[in-house]
């Protein structure tokens, strides 16, 4: 068999649907490539992945991927994906979701999704602002960043996505950026292979909304400004609160392992009627 | 060998900006979109690290593999 002389993600992709509507230079696309390149390593099928979104422009990601997909009500992927994930447990659910999506409409079901530890794989698009809607601040925009809603900058604190959901439970999580794809990739990987809820946050750049607001014309000069402002883990821990104020922090942050939704569920169904999960058995019928 | 689709290049550079080896430049080919394309200009140093293929955000860049 000739090879084909295309990049090697394109074998994921719908062919006719591109080029995709992204913006030249976002990060989009470079979250797709990490997660086709964190799937291939993993020990996960393409044919039982099962891409779940909401509403965004992270969101639009599961339309141009050749397999089954639901895009959803604004913020509420989360649930959508629960009950799939509950009414069919040998499918392997992945949530692309946006920074706006899962931590401002959607934060409730984040955390409460997190704590109940559904065996989901979550990848956030975190790109700093609502650039479907014309670059409004979001909860995660950096202090004194400016946006549409922010003239004179953000006075606010940024929610830090990671760590909150590591917070609440979730079996395995992690943050990356676009500049570190190779990192990106392993981690989604991680996330794929693990049982219970993991949350990859990918911190992406937007060089429409974010970076024409904020003085960073190109997109490489965004790209860079990415790269300079992260620090890994290890060095984080041993520096000040104040010193870490702008600082994007990297690495994983794992938790010790709790029981996931899916085993707990199947243990009682067995416990009290002593057969197989329900909704699983009444779709057996039908075959 | 490198290829890049110019049907599918927005113009980004960040393959210009990623790349280890400073293989890419900027052309003065345009595209159907007056995008100005990145051009392997010093082909020759490529390791085949697939940092480009990865970053780019188009699905645009293709590295062979093959030893020739």
């Amino acid at each position: 068999m000739v090879e084909e002389k295309v990049s090697p993600y394109r074998k994921y992709l719908r062919e006719e649907r591109l080029p995709h509507l992204f913006c030249p230079g976002c990060g989009n696309g470079t979250v797709m490539n990490a997660f086709f390149k964190g799937l291939e390593q993993s020990d996960i099928d393409f044919e039982d992945i099962v891409m779940v979104s909401g509403i965004g422009c992270s969101s639009r990601v599961p339309g141009y991927v050749k397999c089954d997909s639901l895009h959803t009500t604004h913020g509420r992927a989360l649930t959508f994906a629960t009950g799939l994930k509950l009414g069919n447990p040998d499918l392997d659910v992945v949530v692309f979701t946006g920074d706006g999506d899962s931590a401002s409409i959607g934060g409730n079901h984040l955390i409460n999704a997190a704590r109940r530890n559904v065996d989901l794989t979550v990848i956030c698009i975190n790109n700093n602002i609502y650039g479907m809607t014309g670059g409004q601040i979001s909860p995660t925009s950096p202090r004194g960043s400016f946006g549409t809603t922010a003239p004179y900058g953000s006075r606010e604190n940024p929610f830090r996505i990671a760590e909150i959901v590591g917070a609440a439970g979730a079996s395995y999580v992690a943050r990356w950026t676009t500049a570190h794809p190779m990192q990106l990739a392993k981690a989604i990987q991680k996330g794929l292979n693990s049982t219970g809820f993991s949350f990859i946050e990918a911190v992406s750049q937007c060089p429409t909304y974010y970076g024409r607001k904020n003085k960073l014309k190109t997109t490489i000069d965004l790209y860079n400004h990415i790269k300079e402002h992260t620090i890994t883990k290890r060095k984080a821990e041993k520096m000040d609160v104040t010193e870490l104020q702008d600082k994007i922090i990297v690495g994983d942050f794992e938790n010790p392992r709790r029981g996931a939704l899916c085993k707990a569920l199947k243990e009682l169904t067995e416990e009290v009627s002593g057969g197989p999960l329900a909704t699983k058995s009444a779709y057996e019928e039908l075959d | 060998m490198i290829i890049i689709d110019s049907k599918l290049c927005k113009g980004c550079d960040i393959c210009i900006n990623v790349c280890p080896k400073k293989v890419y430049s900027k052309s003065d080919r345009v595209n159907a979109k007056n995008v100005y394309l990145p051009f392997p200009e010093n082909e020759e140093g490529c390791t085949k690290c697939g940092l480009c293929e990865l970053s780019c955000p188009d699905q645009a860049i293709y590295v062979g593999k093959e030893v020739e």
